[in-house]
């Protein structure tokens, strides 16, 4: 009875604030996509239009600038070198991660406390409060101006927010599992490998989807590693770009428009890993 | 599923005494070894070495020759410049607990939980997050542009009566809340995305109780859904003041921390000296400088996130 007539207001209660709801969800919906609109419209005008007609739909479509950028070497070396930096910080990153992860979840040794209440001290240093100190140290090794510097920094400071989404992981699968597997003969090395890994994949697919979109607009680091133009990494190539095109807003809206279309796309496929690796990272941190 | 015989055997291998298999010693060596290395190298040394270099006049070039002991912090705290920096990151500090962080929570609530196009708002909101902050920035340069025919935001402004354009970059007054938007723009999906997975775990049969009890929306909202998410909103105003306290790419690319350093954060104070004025010495003590603030707070949040939960396994 009391569910029933409770269901019956609740019913009634619920259209009015339901348009409401939808109404302010809407205008939110403009307010994010409306300066990506203005943007991609500005890509697809010829510099004239830019000026003229800042706001309109651009008809017909002027695909010039997309071809003009396409055409630039700079371009692909820039694409190139973030696709490298990614793909190897990323791999580094699964790679260390699960590996001290498992460790810390599974095996017992004297001072593994302290080491990991060590390691999750990493998570009070972002990146920008580190980058002085990290440079120094990157010069001191003769690496600024490589690829191979970009990627020793973003792997190390991924390590401490990832080994604990991972160890909660693996904390997670049953204790059970491992004596079966030690009992048949299962070295700890061949559980972690055979059994645990292959268990883990959402786990690290969450991690490796959340590595590669930081690795991916990640700024500071190629922008304090980097200064020859053939090393530029996308981020870092965008904003040179709009320092040297600025005049052509045109041309700037559309390679800012080319170097969002992998991460956009790549969003759309993998939203559900991101969002599981962010909402596992913060509510671990 | 108590089996006596695997209990002993989990035991002798979860007790406190080192493992007696070398095997497994050289597995546990061999595992950490390269997280080991990579934290040591490029974040505990780097740290410790920075403070050794923050106590000399250095510009990177030749030997360190000219010891200053602590002079370097005592000019950097009382530069009117970087103070400047504190408050700024401070007012962002400020602004986005009570700003961004209620939108963000009032978003979460109204898409809810069983909203018919949830994931579309989802997806939407969320984007801006996915996008570099180079990609924002020169998105809204563009439409922050102080010329009505260039910059979308003041074409708007310009239709109504009596509002002139406004230059909201290059106006010392109100640069700060310029940029204040735009971070609003980028996180508040991030933040909407969190109070959104918390939502999930609430148990709804608490909420309807609730309203059979007869509470209205509102106050089902205030007094059961935002204390049960509580441990969700404190994570999203650590990694608020941390990324606040911390700002920089944004403001680099929009302002370089002008005009007049109206605009500056820490960070972008420490770029300046460190990496544009090559000042090696008092850029690294810039740099531990901004480390203390954010373990200070750390350790603060550490110890208020001890304080329970109201419910425990929420």
């Amino acid at each position: 009875m009391t569910t029933l007539s409770y269901r019956r207001t609740d019913a009634f209660k619920k259209k009015l604030p339901r348009f409401f709801q939808y109404l302010v969800l809407s205008l939110v919906v403009l307010v994010v996509l409306v300066p990506i609109v203005i943007l991609v419209f500005g890509s697809l005008k010829t510099r004239g239009q830019m000026y003229s007609l800042p706001y309109t739909i651009p008809i017909p479509a002027h695909w010039e600038n997309y071809t003009r950028i396409l055409q630039m070497p700079t371009f692909w070396s820039m694409l190139r070198n973030s696709l490298v930096v990614m793909l190897v910080s990323t791999a580094g990153v699964l790679i260390i991660c699960s590996l001290a992860a498992f460790v810390f979840a599974r095996m017992q040794f004297r001072g593994k406390d302290l080491a990991f209440n060590l390691l999750t001290l990493g998570l009070m240093f972002p990146i920008t409060v580190a980058i002085m100190p990290v440079y120094l140290v990157i010069r001191q090794m003769h690496l600024t101006n490589s690829l191979t510097a970009v990627i020793l920094i973003q792997t190390a400071f991924a390590l401490s927010g990832n080994i604990m989404i991972l160890r909660g992981f693996f904390l997670s699968i049953p204790v059970e599992l491992q004596d079966a597997a030690s009992i048949d003969g299962c070295s700890a090395f061949d559980f972690f490998w055979r059994i645990l890994m292959p268990l883990a994949r959402p786990a690290l697919s969450a991690v490796g989807a959340l590595t590669m979109i930081t690795s991916w607009n990640d700024l500071l680091t190629p922008l304090v590693i980097i200064d020859r133009e053939k090393l530029w990494t996308l981020p870092l190539g965008t904003m040179q770009f709009q320092g040297q095109y600025g005049m052509e807003l045109n041309l700037v809206a559309a390679f800012v428009a080319i170097s969002a279309v992998p991460a956009v796309v790549f969003y759309l496929f993998a939203e559900r890993q991101i969002v599981a690796g962010l909402t596992a990272g913060a509510l671990k941190g | 599923m108590e089996i006596p015989i695997l209990r002993k055997f989990s035991k002798s291998e979860q007790g406190s005494h080192p493992p007696r298999r070398v095997q497994d010693l050289i597995t546990i060596a061999a595992f950490l070894t390269p997280a080991i290395i990579l934290f040591v190298v490029f974040i505990i040394y780097p740290i410790f070495r920075s403070f050794y270099y923050s106590l000399w006049n250095w510009n990177g070039m030749g030997p360190l020759t000219n010891f200053v002991g602590l002079d370097n912090y005592k000019s950097i705290l009382t530069d009117k410049i970087f103070m400047k920096g504190i408050v700024n990151c401070l007012l962002i500090v400020f602004f986005s607990l009570t700003i961004q962080l209620p939108l963000s929570l009032a978003i979460a609530i109204m898409v809810g939980r069983d909203l018919p196009g949830r994931a579309f708002y989802r997806a939407i909101f969320f984007m801006p997050y996915v996008l570099s902050e180079v990609i924002t920035a020169i998105i809204w340069m563009g439409l922050l542009n102080p010329d009505p025919d260039r910059g979308f935001i003041n074409a708007i402004l310009v239709l109504i009566p009596g509002v002139k354009a406004q230059a909201f970059l290059g106006n010392t007054h109100i640069v700060l809340a310029s940029i204040f938007v735009v971070l609003t723009w980028k996180y508040f999906g991030l933040h909407m995305l969190l109070y959104l997975a918390g939502l999930q775990n609430i148990p709804r049969e608490i909420e309807e109780a609730a309203l059979i009890d007869g509470a209205n929306r509102w106050q089902m909202i205030r007094h059961v859904t935002i204390p049960l998410l509580g441990s969700t909103i404190r994570t999203t105003i650590y990694l608020s003041v941390l990324g606040a306290l911390t700002q920089f790419n944004l403001i680099w690319i929009m302002t370089k921390g002008g005009p007049v350093n109206a605009s500056e954060s820490m960070a972008t104070y420490m770029y300046r000296f460190g990496f544009v004025r090559f000042w090696f010495g008092y850029g690294s003590a810039v740099a531990l400088v901004m480390l203390l603030i954010c373990l200070a707070f750390s350790i603060g949040y550490l110890r208020l996130q001890r304080q329970p939960d109201y419910l425990g396994g929420v």
